[in-house]
């Protein structure tokens, strides 16, 4: 019922438990615990996909992570739709739905399959040499056909409607895969008390224990051993077991992310479960028993869909008890594949000859494949094999000393192939420890350590299950006694296993065919094969880098896992140069594809970035204002009445504040209590301006230079006592300003006395601005008098305001009288209600940060950020005269009196009034003296703040303008795509320049 | 050079392509050079290929440590555009584009540029007035550059999400003759077009001195291979100028930077241009190959490590989720880091130095690859002429000490 | 992320800092003395090594203060950490 090529017993599946599924819209059933790809497999099907390039037919090569042919797509729906999953990794449940991909109309007929046909014109790096005729026709023809082609699976059209999750972790030792090592290494760490993290990318653990059928562990079959000991190290407080986390990526200081697979395999996922969480673990010491991996042989058509790994073949058969075929031809290098042979022909699977490359086959496995009446042929190659969707034959030659022996053509639906393993290697080199070449195991294993970081077992090379679990208990245990001390129990493992050896290939093997013509694949998935790769190497392509990057060997989404070290091989050859002397590529992170979604976590929409709002953030909700962004801000941009556009809003709010009373939330301001006796000695040095003589209870509008001479921030400061300043900021300098401060207390004057501390969030500031401002705030005033007479203009006092402790400053950004009444944040909104009551009789109007805009540009005060883009000093926007010129030094000083900052023609601020006063400029609109001139046009300036204004009836703009100041009363032009506008260039106070309005 | 063409990829197919020859060739070094480049990237190469082609000088070698092309070449996000504010930049750059539109014909090689257009996106009235005047500048320098409202941004690019994101698009300029370009392609097309005039490009070769006579001025380089002499140096190191410029005793204002990029496994075209947004840390294209191409903002430190932190990815990521929702579900094929060489006003430096013979090119922090035939083509008109040309004299080495800056960074920097 | 021992907290992840560049570049005190060149050499000259750095970070996000290290900018691991004011002290070159 669950396929044809189900065996009747055994593996790991539950057979109770049948799951249907569906694959390009046909219905198949598999049991739970069934992978897509093993679920396929029983039910006969190997075809699973087409390739990238020549888009030719491809089955399931592994059972794991590495498998680079059968991708597919799976989702239930566009927003939980996935493209490119492994089939191999996809664990079934009812219901799911997988399709195929990079094929069209089907994946039996794909026309795409003509490349194919084409593929003498398609070598490696074809498009490097071609395409280039007519020039134009890249962009237009040429590419968008080629990206027609290529990528892979297609992607989501939906948002994803999925969740993610992050967590942080410590731990004493992570144990990276849990194969016989690194359930050995757990088991020792354990035992010391350490906490202890093993995770593993599979969704059981116990990597090859879980294909085992003979082996013995302390007397017991492997999986019962594997069983108990997952229970032992479950039943420990101190271990946190991980299946599905795939270990991706080695970071500095031993920090590992892991990805957890959390409810994908789920047909009815919890709603509280995310689909998958990130771990990122600080651990002390890291056990890396990451495993093997093992390696195709290249030999012509060595891709056709039936055509296996040896022991994942195996694992079908012994994990999910499928059979991947009928009669199977092997070709091996190394005793794996009559492992493989052995139990395939246990369930049945004939096998019709065991092709081995090596001269003289012996050992255990080889003399129990001959008893078992196998035809064994030493010294024999696969030389190609023949079917269309699936192979139907393998043809077997015998190595002679000089050439080939004749070749004969063996019947089989199932070629399978060993090269021997490739210890996994990937996230010690992430690590950046250095990898030697093993000459006897023909590969690469880890060298010297940089992390506090170890690996063991076969991802060391010491394959054989004795020497592993050895290794993984000792390392276990060194680990942990690294981490923290304390020494694990003296352990041994009594095992009865079959030794597998060290034998093994890497290259492409000897075949018959035209070199130049056979496809004999190294890298399946972007379909490079052995002649593309001696193709580089004839270009010059001679660092492993370049070839790969030429060819895009293991450049795959399987990022070389099945390939790298063939490529070597056949690099080496090509090349006669030793393997160690090819280099080997840089193996990046991720250890396999990782799901943007669980980087980005929680943080989309709202929690992307944190909302910063103000007290009075509440009120102007509930008054309808309309906000903007400033920084992580929310301000009010402007509180509309009914029926009014924004225009119109902004209109009568500058109305209201010139004839009347504003209020304006101001809260967001930078604050900064400047304290101590060494505070206005800080001040002379950080300002331009000089503090000194300013007495207690008076403001002064500050500048504060970056060491380059560049205005960086500017802000109003109140001096509170001898030894006390309130400083304020920009909104958006306000972090950057106390940095800036702290930078210099502490590294250039740590000798002065005066500490700093940011009191943004602590003060609620309310702006009271117009000519009634005084008469709306008086009655609500205790304990200080802010009469005319004794609260000038620019000067703070100290008292109660609505009954609550405040600092009220006179300072105007508008021109008008004002006031700025700062109260602890708790008290902004009562606060701010109370003057709105008060000022009920004024018609007092709450204005927004456009008005506040408006009403200071026709004042000619900048705003830094708007008017000065960090290449403007202070005589540039007209702040000469904040300079202390008498003060030795200051930040920023030093770099004034370079020639280039008093250059004539410095762009310097002016005001511009359109000859046509209803126009009104774009803001960064540029300036020219002559409109009239050829591309490139010269600039001499441009437009950095553009209103209407309501008071003046007009519009207004202030600009930065080469030499501006000495062009007033001229006219000048801002072309524009619509036409020229032309300007004059006036002073930049358009409204009050005796500046009277401020004691009326 | 066998010359690169579809009729000859059909003739060397009926061969099975056994007659390609190498690109280049794998010289030993010469005793000693008319002019030494010192690093094989983009930079460097383009830099050789146009003194040979330029200026007739092609008793030149390129010297690299590694392999060529290894460095911010083969590890950027292959972004073109030339809408720079200042005049200054916006003449370089887009001297730049102008060679970049006939590049794969003038060198024979296919480096796939693909005026896709690039679009970067506005999320705050700052923004908005910055890339307003940006447009302004542009329009009146004869650079491409459009202003486009939120609207029209998602139509030009319609998988933005423009609205329901904490940072909502208002706007953006789009470039249309920026794009992308084959990173390898460029390296090795100048590899093999300047090795064709002569030019010796030297791998596996590290500078370790730097020899000067007693005037002062250079007379070669100590390698890993021996000493080879030049009557001129052209430094074009990206991260390791520094390094190298101090074997000739010159403290350079540069610091190195990680920058580290991804890539998607790829997918069936689903992203038309190149999207850039500076507000939120992330800008993403899709290649040939159909990888989604993503990059960000450096790390914080200092570092030659060609590797960051993963917080950084996830800041990255964390804007492309937002800007592509329904890209949340691709996976990240690859991550890897770069070393950028930044200047304090984040552009470039190209010119003499204070030691007679020695030239540098370096300084162009995240953003080098879109200036490679630009920045070749005048480098090698300095070292010829040994005078800046026109386009690359502001990018002088003494306006640090004379304050003229070109601030691109600060001129486009958030403050209110 | 780096992990970075504060020598007023202990170790913290990255995050919680600042980077402040280059150490030991001290404000000259009286910068009017110097040339545009020294001046410029001092605003903007660094050594920007290939190996041991001496550089500033700030606990930000922690005890908000000041401190020098030594890092190795090719692997990233740091030598010391060490508090703003003392000189730098000597180091091995093969530290980890």
């Amino acid at each position: 019922m669950s396929g044809a090529f189900r065996t009747p017993t055994g593996g790991r599946i539950d057979r109770l438990h049948p799951v249907s599924f569906t694959f390009d819209g046909r219905h198949y059933s598999g049991f739970r615990g069934d992978t897509l790809a093993s679920a396929l497999i029983a039910n006969g099907v190997h075809l699973v996909g087409r390739s990238f390039k020549y888009h030719r037919p491809r089955g399931i090569i592994s059972a794991g992570s590495d498998e680079p042919n059968a991708l597919v797509g799976v989702g239930r729906d566009e927003a939980h739709f996935t493209p490119n999953l492994r089939a191999t990794q996809v664990e079934i449940h009812e219901g799911l739905k997988a399709e195929s991909q990079n094929r069209w109309p089907s994946l039996a007929f794909d026309a795409g399959a003509i490349n194919d046909l084409a593929s003498p014109l398609l070598p490696s790096g074809f498009y490097y040499k071609t395409f280039m005729w007519p020039a134009k026709a890249w962009t237009t023809f040429y590419e968008p056909k080629i990206r027609a082609m290529a990528g892979l699976g297609r992607a989501p059209e939906a948002p994803d409607a999925d969740r993610y999750s992050q967590h942080y972790a410590h731990c004493d030792v992570l144990v990276v895969g849990a194969g016989p090592a690194g359930l050995a290494a757990a088991l020792a760490a354990a035992a010391t008390g350490a906490r202890v993290i093993l995770c593993d990318e599979q969704a059981e653990m116990g990597g090859s224990l879980l294909a085992s059928t003979r082996s013995l562990i302390d007397d017991l079959p492997a999986q019962k051993w594997l069983a108990e000991t997952l229970a032992t190290l479950a039943a420990q407080e101190n271990v946190t077991l991980l299946p599905r986390t795939t270990a991706f990526g080695y970071f500095p200081h031993n920090m590992i992310a892991l990805a957890e697979r959390v409810s994908d395999h789920l047909a009815v996922p919890d709603p509280e479960l995310p689909r998958e969480r990130l771990w990122q673990v600080r651990a002390k010491e890291v056990v890396l028993a990451t495993g093997a991996l093992e390696r195709p042989l290249v030999f012509p058509d060595n891709d056709r869909p039936g055509v296996m790994l040896a022991d994942s073949a195996r694992t079908y058969v012994n994990r999910y008890g499928a059979r991947p075929g009928k009669r199977a031809v092997v070709f091996t290098a190394c005793d794996a594949g009559y492992r493989a042979a052995l139990n395939l022909a246990a369930v049945g699977v004939e096998i019709a000859a065991i092709a081995d490359l090596r001269p003289s086959p012996s050992g255990e496995l080889a003399s129990r494949a001959l008893a078992a009446g196998i035809e064994v042929r030493p010294r024999t190659v696969v030389t190609g094999t023949s079917g269309r969707l699936r192979v139907t034959g393998a043809t077997l030659a015998r190595l002679g000393p000089h050439d080939l022996g004749p070749a004969q053509k063996v019947d089989c639906d199932l070629v399978l192939m060993s090269g021997g393993f490739t210890p996994s290697v990937h996230l010690f080199s992430q690590s950046r420890g250095k990898l030697v070449w093993d000459e006897t195991l023909r590969c690469y294993i880890p060298g010297t350590s940089v992390e506090r970081e170890r690996s063991a077992g076969a991802s060391r090379g010491l394959f054989e299950l004795g020497e592993a679990l050895e290794d993984g208990y000792a390392r276990g245990a060194a680990a942990a006694q690294a981490a923290r001390g304390g020494s694990a129990p003296a352990r041994s493992f009594a095992t009865l296993a079959v030794r597998l050896g060290t034998d093994g290939h890497i290259g492409a093997t000897p075949h018959r065919r035209n070199p130049a013509f056979a496809k004999a694949f190294v890298d399946w998935q972007n379909d490079v094969t052995a002649k593309d790769i001696k193709l580089a190497t004839r270009e010059g392509f001679r660092s492993i880098e370049h070839i790969k990057r030429y060819t895009t060997t293991g450049m795959a989404t399987d990022q070389g896992k099945t390939s790298n070290m063939n490529a070597l091989g056949i690099v080496s050859e090509a090349l006669k140069t030793p393997v160690p002397q090819i280099g080997l590529t840089t193996f990046r992170p991720p250890f396999t594809p990782t799901t943007f979604g669980i980087f980005a976590g929680a943080a989309r929409g709202e929690l992307f970035d944190p909302a910063r709002t103000t007290p009075i953030h509440g009120w102007a909700v509930e008054n309808g204002a309309l906000f903007e962004d400033v920084g992580n801000w929310k301000r009010a941009l402007v509180f509309p009445r009914e029926g009014e556009d924004l225009h119109a809003a902004v209109a009568r709010e500058c109305r209201a504040v010139r004839s009347s009373v504003g209020l304006f939330d101001a809260s967001t301001l930078g604050k900064i209590e400047i304290v101590g006796p060494d505070a206005a000695e800080f001040m002379n040095r950080i300002y331009t301006n000089a503090w000194a003589k300013l007495e207690p209870g008076r403001l002064r509008y500050g500048v504060m230079l970056r060491e380059d001479g560049f205005v960086m921030d500017d802000g109003v400061i109140g001096r509170m006592a001898p030894d006390r300043f309130h400083v304020t900021t920009t909104t958006g300098g306000a972090p950057r300003v106390l940095a800036h401060m702290e930078d210099y207390l502490q590294t250039e004057w740590p000798d002065l006395d005066v500490w700093l501390t940011s009191t943004t969030e602590q003060w609620a500031v309310i702006a009271v601005q117009g000519p009634k401002a005084r008469e709306v705030l008086a009655p609500l005033v205790e304990a200080m008098d802010i009469s005319r007479a004794a609260m000038p203009h620019m000067s703070v006092r100290t008292g109660r305001v609505a009954g609550v402790p405040a600092r009220v400053f006179s300072v105007s950004f508008t021109g008008e009288l004002g006031f700025e009444v700062n109260v602890p944040a708790e008290h902004g909104r009562a606060v701010w209600e109370a003057i709105h009551a008060s000022g009920q009789k004024f018609g007092i109007t709450p204005y927004g940060t456009e008005t506040m805009h408006v009403l200071r540009a026709e004042k000619g005060y900048i705003i830094v950020g708007q008017e000065t883009d960090g290449t403007a000093t202070p005589d540039d926007v007209n702040l000469g005269w904040a300079v202390g010129k008498a003060k030795k030094d200051f930040v920023g000083k030093r770099s004034l009196a370079r020639a280039s900052m008093s250059a004539p023609d410095r762009k310097q601020l002016v005001g511009l009034l359109t000859v046509d006063p209803g126009v009104v400029l774009e803001e960064g609109a540029q300036i020219v003296a002559d409109p009239n001139v050829p591309v490139p046009v010269p600039m001499i300036g441009h437009v950095t703040s553009s209103y209407r204004s309501a008071v003046l009836g007009r519009s207004i703009a202030l600009a930065m303008i080469k030499g501006g100041r000495a062009r007033i009363g001229s006219r000048l032009f801002v072309p524009m795509p619509a036409g020229v506008i032309e300007v004059e260039v006036a002073e930049p106070v358009f409204y009050d320049p005796k500046g009277e309005r401020f004691d009326v | 050079m066998q010359k690169f063409s579809g009729f000859a990829l059909l003739r060397n197919a009926l061969g099975g392509h056994q007659s390609w020859g190498p690109q280049w060739r794998n010289p030993a070094p010469k005793e000693a050079y008319d002019v030494v480049i010192v690093g094989a990237g983009g930079h460097g190469l383009a830099t050789a290929y146009y003194l040979a082609k330029e200026h007739g000088v092609t008793n030149v070698a390129v010297i690299e440590r590694g392999w060529l092309g290894g460095g911010n070449t083969g590890r950027n996000t292959t972004i073109v555009r030339s809408n720079y504010l200042f005049d200054e930049s916006a003449a370089l750059y887009d001297h730049a584009v102008k060679l970049w539109e006939g590049l794969s014909q003038d060198l024979n090689y296919n480096v796939m540029y693909s005026a896709r257009g690039v679009l970067m996106l506005a999320h705050n009235h700052h923004d908005v007035v910055s890339f307003r005047r940006h447009v302004h500048s542009n329009r009146l320098n004869g650079v491409d550059n459009e202003w486009l409202t939120a609207e029209q941004c998602k139509e030009f690019c319609p998988p933005l999400n423009i609205k329901s994101m904490r940072y909502p698009i208002l706007g953006g300029a789009l470039q249309r003759r920026g794009g992308t370009a084959r990173h390898d392609a460029v390296a090795w097309g100048y590899a093999r077009a300047a090795d064709a005039r002569g030019v010796d490009i030297i791998q596996n070769c590290e500078v370790t001195g730097i020899r000067r006579d007693a005037s002062g001025a250079v007379t070669g380089v100590e390698t890993s291979r021996g000493f080879i002499g030049a009557k001129k140096i052209g430094v074009v190191a990206a991260g390791h100028t520094s390094v190298v410029m101090n074997m000739a005793g010159v403290r350079m204002p540069l610091e190195s930077y990680p920058l580290q990029a991804l890539v998607s496994e790829p997918v069936k075209p689903a992203f038309p241009t190149v999207v850039m947004s500076n507000t939120i840390h992330a800008y993403i294209s899709q290649s040939d190959k159909g990888e989604m191409v993503i990059g960000a903002g450096t790390d914080a430190y200092t570092s030659y490590s060609q590797r960051g932190g993963l917080h950084i990815t996830t800041h990255t990521l964390d804007a492309i989720c937002e800007l592509v929702p329904q890209f949340r579900r691709l996976r990240m094929l690859r991550n890897w880091g770069g070393i950028v060489d930044v200047t304090p006003d984040r552009s470039p430096i190209l010119a003499k130095t204070p030691v007679p013979g020695l030239y540098v090119n370096c300084g162009w922090g995240t953003g080098g690859f879109k200036a490679t035939p630009g920045s070749g083509h005048v480098f090698a008109h300095t070292i010829a002429k040994d005078e800046p040309h026109p386009i690359n004299a502001p990018f002088s080495l003494e306006r640090f000490r004379d304050g003229f800056l070109i601030d691109e960074a600060a001129a486009a920097a958030v403050a209110h | 992320m780096l992990l970075i021992d504060c020598p007023y907290c202990g170790l913290r992840p990255e995050i919680e800092f600042r980077y402040g560049g280059e150490a030991h570049i001290a404000r000259p005190a009286d910068p009017s003395a110097l040339s545009d060149q020294e001046w410029a050499d001092f605003l903007y000259a660094r050594t920007n090594p290939k190996g041991k750095h001496a550089e500033r970070w700030r606990h930000i996000h922690g005890c908000g203060r000041y401190f020098n290290a030594v890092r190795d900018t090719v692997s990233d691991f740091f030598v010391t950490t060490y508090r703003t004011g003392e000189s730098r002290p000597e180091t091995e070159e093969s530290a980890r």
